[in-house]
């Protein structure tokens, strides 16, 4: 492109200033597309976030009214206007309990080993490519293998510890790969610098590779326990009571040595169980009910969930890597 | 009478070592003094094999596998090849510190910094840790910046404070050797005049090892230089000797920036 000066000595472009034309033409063509797959994504993402908010909208409309103090202090029921949540959530926070209590010292236990203490070789290959897998085996196989294995094998019955270790199994892969994911992003350098000082495997894992990746973990746990709180098939499948009126022995007593584990034993019911039960009623209260009981089972998750993202943010605070 | 005068003079020799990456071989037949209480510099173009050299000292190596040495790294006066499969790599670490490329602090106060290797080795009275931490952080030129916020998280000092405060922690635990791999590449030359600064200061103290990509750091802070090309050591001697009348044609390239 040229520039050439007319008779009255201002610049003018010449005949190849065409080029500057095309040029812009192409631009706003190319911006064309950039507009969109923006308009598409958003899109994309309404369709998710409103499909969740119409959903949550239509519990809340339903169940909201439904909520109340007896509604969490009330044992299930015939009559729809006295049922409540009491057995429900004791025996989802008990199982729930049970679960974070066995999936956190294996998956942990487990993530470290893979991550610092395995050989590289093809056998831990296998296990890694399979660990990542058993995260998307349907969990009612799970809840068949606790069912074999826990409630008949080991004799646990259909209880409370039979449902959470199922649960803890369910969730294992998740921890697993959070933990090992969590390691891996501290630099090379932090665990160099650790080993030059003269620590062992053992006390670079526990003074510096653990607290910083705790907030990584403790993330993928949470995450883990958000899924298996909504989980029914495996419990289930195990044969949680779908209708209980009485709640596990207190795990404090008054007696000595004031804890007692009898509550393991017990059987229970959980959120999603009863949900399940209601919404199969044919009275419209217990339709109300189970929208309620719904509510109370998705504030749960997305408390966990809000948990998980603030832990992540006051932990990861003092650490830049 | 010969045996005590290589005693007095050198920290730790270094026979016939080479050194392998699985199948490469990084270094080839190194024959080495360290002298004790001065400072060696170890100079030549990037993957000439000084870093995988230096990382042979404290067996750094080891951490990873299918790495494999061959050869004898002697340290006296007790006279062990800290090579031998058995010597534990955790007690070489402990008598040899190093300061690595990019400052490394962990991300904890810059007490609990220059503590830790105290901590590995046991100690926990708090009297103890603090003599030798205000010792250490003293003798790394840090002590009178950071004597008021000990408490404070070691990522908020500046990159040349975080490399003195990571000197500071690899002298906290008195180590006989000091290896130093490109202390200053990730700094500003303030910085760097600083570090180089103590480095030169810190001569009395400990034998040093240093790795550096910058020949005039090389001429400015050591005693004697090691030219490296390809895994072979081409030459070795005094700073000054090599730097004004080297020996080797290679080596003369080299220094006057012919290649490298």
């Amino acid at each position: 492109m040229k520039f050439i000066k007319n008779k009255s000595g201002l610049l003018e472009r010449t005949k190849s200033a065409n080029e500057l034309d095309d040029l812009r033409k192409k631009i706003s063509n190319h911006k064309r597309w950039d507009l969109l797959f923006m308009i598409t994504g958003i899109i994309a993402l309404m369709i998710a976030i409103l499909t969740f908010i119409a959903l949550f909208a239509q519990m809340l409309i339903d169940g909201l009214p439904r909520l109340s103090w007896d509604f969490f202090t009330s044992f299930p029921s015939r009559r729809p206007e006295s049922a409540g949540i009491l057995s429900a959530w004791v025996g989802t926070t008990l199982v729930m309990l049970v679960t974070a209590v066995s999936a956190v010292p294996l998956g942990v236990g487990a993530g470290v080993y893979l991550e610092e203490y395995a050989p590289k070789n093809l056998f831990t290959e296998i296990i890694e490519i399979n660990v990542t897998n058993l995260a998307g085996v349907p969990s009612i196989i799970y809840g068949l293998l606790a069912l074999g294995l826990f409630v008949y094998q080991l004799g646990f019955g259909q209880s409370i510890l039979a449902a959470g270790m199922a649960l803890a199994l369910l969730i294992l892969p998740v921890v697993i790969v959070a933990t090992r994911e969590a390691i891996r992003s501290i630099p090379i350098a932090i665990r160099e610098g650790a080993y030059a000082l003269g620590a062992t495997k053992w006390q670079t894992v526990s003074d510096h590779l653990l607290p910083y990746s705790s907030a990584g973990i403790l993330t993928g746990i949470i995450i883990g326990l958000a899924r298996a709180i909504g989980e029914t098939a495996p419990i289930i499948t195990i044969g949680a009571l779908t209708f209980i009126a009485f709640l596990p022995p207190s795990p404090v007593t008054n007696e000595f040595p004031f804890i007692s584990f009898e509550w393991l034993t017990a059987p229970f019911t959980v959120m999603p169980i009863q949900m399940f039960n209601w919404v199969s009623r044919p009275e419209e209260a217990f339709q109300l009910n189970a929208a309620a009981a719904g509510l109370v089972l998705v504030v749960m998750t997305l408390t966990m969930n809000g948990l998980a993202i603030y832990l992540r943010y006051r932990m990861r605070k003092n650490i830049k890597w | 009478m010969q045996e005590s005068a290589v005693i007095n003079r050198y920290k730790s020799e270094v026979k016939n070592l080479s050194f392998y990456y699985g199948t490469f071989n990084a270094l080839k037949n190194i024959d080495m003094v360290l002298h004790d209480k001065k400072i060696t510099a170890l100079i030549g173009p990037s993957g000439c094999g000084k870093s995988t050299f230096l990382r042979c000292y404290n067996r750094m190596h080891d951490l990873y596998p299918g790495n494999r040495y061959e050869g004898d790294i002697v340290l006296y006066p007790d006279n062990v090849n800290i090579l031998s499969p058995k010597v534990d790599p955790i007690e070489v670490r402990m008598r040899i510190s190093m300061v690595f490329q990019k400052p490394n602090p962990f991300p904890k106060s810059i007490y609990e910094n220059v503590a830790y290797g105290l901590r590995v080795r046991g100690i926990k009275q708090r009297a103890i840790l603090d003599e030798k931490i205000e010792d250490a952080l003293r003798n790394a030129a840090l002590w009178n910046e950071v004597k008021d916020r000990l408490n404070h998280l070691a990522f908020n000092l500046s990159g040349g404070q975080q490399q003195r405060l990571c000197i500071a922690r690899a002298l906290a635990t008195n180590p006989e050797i000091l290896l130093f791999d490109e202390p200053t590449s990730a700094l500003d030359p303030i910085a760097t005049a600083s570090i180089e600064e103590l480095i030169a200061d810190l001569k009395d103290k400990v034998t040093i090892l240093i790795v550096t990509h910058n020949m005039q750091q090389a001429a400015r802070v050591s005693d004697y230089t090691a030219y490296m090309y390809l895994g072979e050591l081409i030459e070795f001697g005094e700073t000054d000797d090599i730097f004004i009348k080297p020996k080797n044609k290679q080596t003369e390239d080299y220094i006057t920036g012919r290649f490298g």
